[in-house]
């Protein structure tokens, strides 16, 4: 029973930090049709600039989500206006538009990834931060682990709100469901899917910086985060945004319990289920 | 003075690339016209160990691995569409099997040796992927690189103790010669595929996959057929490649970048043309060996830059460009006669 515990709530932690990094890419692709290859150097980001922020300024990492996250929300917005919407104009169908999106953000990814290298250099850097542990039924727990565990529950539930109770966030879906029909209709649509990628891109900086109060990073963790949202992503159906909540969850508990069996196994078990899934069932557990 | 030298056997790959465009638009067999200095620029490659200082063949061996890599993936990906970040699992098998084979078979076998066994998972993931388009099977052939290498991580650790292997190494001219007859095979094979019903099969399922069905085009044959033929050669390469390295492990032997830098480099050059790879290839991945060590910061994020300058303003690549400025001298000529 204690052991039972120990493992899903382990994966229930991990999968919060899952489940929101997939969020934002599920939204970039859902509605701005961006495969953003580039969504793990936001993470990063996120981590390195709290990194920095803690150890040299001394800004508590929970107050850094506040700031890491408007700035990712700004990169990503500019990225899209410069980028992402020259490519749109030009693309003639949508196939090509997501080819050579997924493409330049390949491009996107090498050029954060070596400005990254190039300020904080190749080390792997760590800080402690909210160290205590606490018990539920005799296992232990990191205090820090529970409140990524909060934190990204909170900004799963807010953006769901906000995409389900605002207007602008009406027009977010309307978007996802034909982004020319919404234009049609009076939605500002350059405005919408710039906002979209932007938002992803916060809820990746905002992921980067839980992350850096539990794990160690480095210039190059983009990639790791990358392939789990991919995985997260595809596991809860590409564009679906409570697959991806469920499926990062869902990700979570099925690494510990392979963890608990062979640590070495972990990635292997994710890229077989990723890989099965897409040959069996390619739209996800909750795809349309 | 290597420079120089890699410089010029890199405008005979070139002029070999263009020549077999050429002949490609030629209606009949004239197209031996130019054959003759085909055979010179051939000749200037093969001889390259006896007049060239040892860099420098060697560096035209790490051009030529890339060249190969983006030539037999754009021969698939470029008319069809479907994005296959692939490359670095053939060329991975291909290492694979030199590291396991070889220190009991001759060279040229095992370099066969890898290349068939890519053509058997190119197979096997081909048939498998059938039904999958656009985004998801540029995914999934990304998934399957990573599967392989944690898979294989995991097997080494667990069963063999140690992450990597140790490779025989071969001779370095030897190493050159063999790259440089893979690359001939890829440029004959590419030659055959275009010029037969299949390249037009191919451009068609490009086009419209249902369309092309409806016309007989037995659309699945086709594209596993060619996936196949064409991890052949990235297969081998990997194989003989691997004698160069001596050492390896899962991360190192399939590395991911591989798998980006054939479609990144096919892009660069433009896939409309027979040489648009080529040139891309050869380029960029002499940039590669020159820049690589020495700033790889700066090298890598210059890389991402023209990428995203390439797709947003030549979306036809280095080819589109000189496509363009050809029209404009001849337009200038109509317009002068």
């Amino acid at each position: 029973m204690e052991r039972f515990l120990d493992v899903t709530v382990a994966g229930l932690m991990l999968g919060g930090l899952y489940a929101l990094i997939a969020m934002g890419m599920s939204l970039q692709y859902g509605v701005a049709r961006v495969f953003n290859i580039a969504h793990g150097e936001f993470i990063m980001l996120g981590a390195m600039t709290t990194y920095t922020l803690f150890t040299v300024f001394h800004v508590s990492p929970l107050l850094a989500v506040a700031i890491c996250g408007p700035l990712a929300f700004v990169l990503g917005y500019v990225i899209h206006r410069l980028m992402f919407r020259k490519l749109q104009i030009s693309a003639p169908s949508q196939g090509v538009f997501e080819s050579s999106s997924m493409l330049a953000s390949f491009g996107l990814m090498f050029v954060i990834q070596n400005l990254a290298l190039l300020i904080w250099g190749p080390e792997i850097r760590q800080y402690s931060y909210m160290t205590q542990t606490f018990s539920i039924l005799g296992a232990q727990f990191g205090l820090r682990r529970l409140v990524t565990l909060v934190f990204a529950v909170g900004i799963g539930a807010v953006f769901y709100l906000f995409l389900a109770r605002t207007r602008i966030g009406k027009a977010i879906r309307a978007a996802g469901q034909d982004a020319s029909i919404a234009g049609l209709m009076g939605v500002n649509i350059n405005w919408v899917l710039a906002l979209c990628f932007g938002l992803g891109a916060a809820m990746a900086g905002a992921a980067g910086v839980l992350i850096s109060m539990c794990y160690p990073d480095s210039a190059i963790m983009g990639q790791e985060y990358l392939t789990v949202a991919i995985i997260v992503v595809v596991l809860g159906g590409l564009g679906s945004i409570p697959g991806s909540f469920i499926g990062g969850f869902a990700l979570g508990i099925i690494g510990s319990i392979v963890a608990f069996w062979d640590t070495g196994l972990v990635m292997a078990a994710f890229y077989a289920i990723f890989v099965i899934l897409l040959l069996v069932r390619p739209k996800g557990i909750l795809g349309k | 003075m290597e420079d120089l030298m890699v410089g010029i056997n890199l405008l005979a790959i070139l002029y070999i690339s263009w020549f077999v465009d050429w002949a490609l638009k030629q209606k009949k067999s004239k197209a031996w016209l130019f054959s003759g200095l085909v055979l010179i620029m051939l000749a200037v490659l093969i001889t390259l160990p006896y007049y060239g200082p040892t860099y420098s063949y060697i560096m035209l061996t790490g051009i030529l691995m890339y060249l190969i890599l983006t030539v037999s993936w754009s021969i698939f990906s470029g008319p069809t569409g479907y994005i296959s970040l692939a490359p670095a699992a053939f060329f991975g098998v291909g290492i694979y099997t030199s590291a396991i084979l070889g220190k009991e078979f001759p060279v040229l076998i095992v370099v066969l040796f890898g290349g068939l066994l890519s053509v058997a998972l190119a197979a096997f993931v081909g048939a498998i992927t059938l039904r999958l388009r656009g985004i998801y099977f540029i995914v999934f052939t990304f998934g399957l690189v990573l599967l392989i290498i944690s898979v294989l991580l995991w097997y080494e650790i667990k069963f063999t103790g140690t992450r990597g292997r140790f490779i025989v190494a071969a001779e370095n001219d030897m190493i050159y010669y063999i790259m440089l007859g893979i690359m001939v095979l890829l440029f004959i094979t590419g030659y055959l595929i275009k010029r037969s019903k299949y390249g037009l099969a191919l451009q068609t399922i490009g086009q419209n996959e249902e369309a092309a069905a409806h016309m007989g085009i037995n659309v699945n044959a086709v594209k596993i057929a060619v996936f196949a033929i064409t991890s052949i050669f990235m297969g081998m390469a990997g194989a003989i490649m691997a004698m160069r390295w001596t050492y390896l492990d899962p991360y190192s032997a399939f590395d991911v970048f591989r798998s980006f830098l054939p479609v990144l480099m096919a892009i660069f050059g433009g896939m409309k043309r027979f040489y648009g790879p080529v040139l891309g290839a050869v380029i960029l991945a002499f940039l590669e060996e020159k820049l690589l060590t020495e700033f790889p910061y700066y090298y890598k994020l210059s890389f991402g830059i023209v990428l995203i300058l390439v797709i947003i303003y030549l979306p036809d690549g280095l080819v589109g460009l000189v496509e363009k400025f050809t029209r404009r001298i001849q337009g200038v000529k109509r317009a002068g006669a």
